[in-house]
């Protein structure tokens, strides 16, 4: 009997392959400040990545579950289950996951389905996929955390809100890159950050919230599942936190006692851009890419409305290998070609030609 | 409506699946069931890896319906490692100029929309391969 909350399987579950999608096209913050006069003439460091005319959360979603299938290396039609978590699913009425579990040859014999929980849809799928595989009804379950963001033009979301994110297959343990050792939810009704049906962009309660909403959330989540296991900050290699800025994961990882050291690999936020539902879960494909094997890793994200998911994981003695069957997430960063605000509106059809 | 005809061609639209002649090993692209080759039946499916090089490329300023927001843009004869030529849309050039012989490998993309009502068609393009 675990402790109250706690979520633990009865098979063990391990990640058996991962893979990230960013797409090509970076804003740089200063661009956004350029034409929405920001007053400090500079916006926040960094830049976001943009998909282009022919992307959205189907196609990344695909290329993203390729890499993850690669490194897999199992048959796709042992998926039992195709879950795709996003805030910018192309159809209103129509699973982006089948399209996904289509492409990758994972029909028919699977589930299929989209799931919603704004920045925290894709590892509510991981948890679920947890639940699927450490119950034994299914040996694998796909589940992704993908975004193209939205945020209104001139907003202050809109220097952050990019595009990315990451496909987790999971499987049994001894398969697995890493092993998941146990998980957490911690939910609330906290209304902080919102979209309403048909709405193009989101509404957020004040500039960014912080104390109530993430901050909270987050604390919360790692305190119960690192006291839950008697596991402090020193035992974990790397931390991963929900990324909507800079400050943020930086001030969060302080309070928690998390040095900068361990949550720089995962920190990719000033390159690529808030990637929503695939802000956390690409973090860590970045840190799977350079782990060695036998670290620990604590991944929390957070979903506005609100909640968090940790994770414990430890990386296994087949990370090395097999993380080479696929590209790694740093080519996919370093891959960048710069635009300007006009290819950016007109990229994210803010330009209404008829 | 042709929602069912979209259904049908899913498999050789979004992962590049062909045929092999159980005869030859010729690969075939797209599939017609008949070796060109040596004109036997040929019906094993044969999934491509999606690496090949660019064998000739034209620009499209007038597009045809549905493809009107993405001009201009670049359709090139692609020579799979495999052997078959395969006619798609260039995706991804950032700032280099196409060549004949550029590497590219396939890539599911957005084709077109049938309106802003109808379904979305995704299906196979090809971008430069990643550097190695
Ligand atoms: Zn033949």
């Amino acid at each position: 009997m675990t402790e109250a909350g706690l979520l633990k399987p009865i098979r063990d579950v391990g990640i058996v392959g991962y893979g990230a999608y960013i797409p090509r096209y970076r804003l740089p913050a200063s661009e956004v400040a350029r034409i929405w006069k920001d007053p400090a003439g500079v916006g926040p460091p960094g830049e976001k990545a943009v998909a282009g005319l022919d992307e959205d959360v189907i196609t990344m979603s695909i290329e993203a579950a390729r890499n993850a299938m690669s490194r897999a290396t199992i048959d796709a039609s042992s998926i039992r289950a195709v879950w795709v978590g996003s805030e910018s699913h192309p159809y209103a009425v129509k699973p982006t996951s089948t399209v996904v579990a289509e492409a990758i040859g994972a029909v028919p014999n699977t589930q299929a389905a989209d799931w919603e929980f704004a920045c925290k849809a894709g590892t509510e799928a991981m948890q679920a996929a947890i639940g699927f595989v450490g119950s034994g009804m299914a040996d694998y379950a796909l589940s992704i955390g993908m975004d193209t963001a939205q945020g209104r033009p001139g907003d202050a979301l809109e220097y952050t809100a990019g595009a990315g994110g990451a496909a987790f297959l999971l499987g049994p343990v001894e398969e697995s890159l890493a092993s998941i050792e146990v998980s957490y939810s911690f939910t609330t009704d906290t209304p902080d950050f919102f979209r309403r049906a048909n709405e193009k962009y989101p509404v957020h309660g004040e500039r960014f919230t912080g104390e109530p909403a993430y901050f909270k959330h987050i604390s919360m989540a790692a305190e119960k599942i690192m006291s839950s296991t008697n596991s402090s900050p020193e035992d974990f290699s790397y931390a991963i936190f929900h990324q909507p800025n800079v400050k943020f994961p930086q001030r969060v990882a302080k309070s928690l006692g998390f040095t900068a050291d361990q949550i720089k690999d995962g920190m990719l936020v000033s390159r690529i851009g808030n990637t929503y539902a695939g802000s956390a879960m690409v973090g860590l494909t970045a840190v799977l890419d350079v782990a060695d094997p036998g670290e620990r890793i604590l991944l929390v994200s957070y979903g506005s409305g609100a909640g968090s998911d940790a994770f414990i994981l430890t990386t296994t003695d087949q990370l090395p290998q097999r993380r080479n069957l696929a590209l790694d997430t740093e080519s996919y960063i370093k891959r960048r070609t710069e635009i300007d605000y006009a290819t950016y509106a007109r990229y994210r059809g803010k330009l209404v030609t008829k | 409506m042709e929602v069912s005809r979209h259904w049908r061609l899913n498999k050789q639209r979004y992962s590049l699946v062909g045929e092999v002649c159980p005869h030859c090993e010729h690969k075939l692209f797209p599939p017609r069931d008949i070796c060109p080759d040596c004109g036997e039946d040929a019906r094993d499916l044969f999934e491509f890896s999606g690496k090949g090089s660019v064998y000739s490329f034209t620009t499209v300023s007038q597009a045809p319906a549905g493809f009107e927001e993405s001009v201009p843009y670049t359709v090139a004869i692609v020579q799979l490692d495999e052997g078959p030529l395969v006619t798609a849309q260039l995706t991804d050039l950032g700032d280099k100029p196409v060549e004949i012989g550029t590497p590219v490998e396939m890539v599911t993309r957005k084709l077109r929309s049938d309106g802003d009502q109808g379904m979305l068609i995704y299906g196979y393009k090809f971008r430069p391969a990643f550097a190695a």
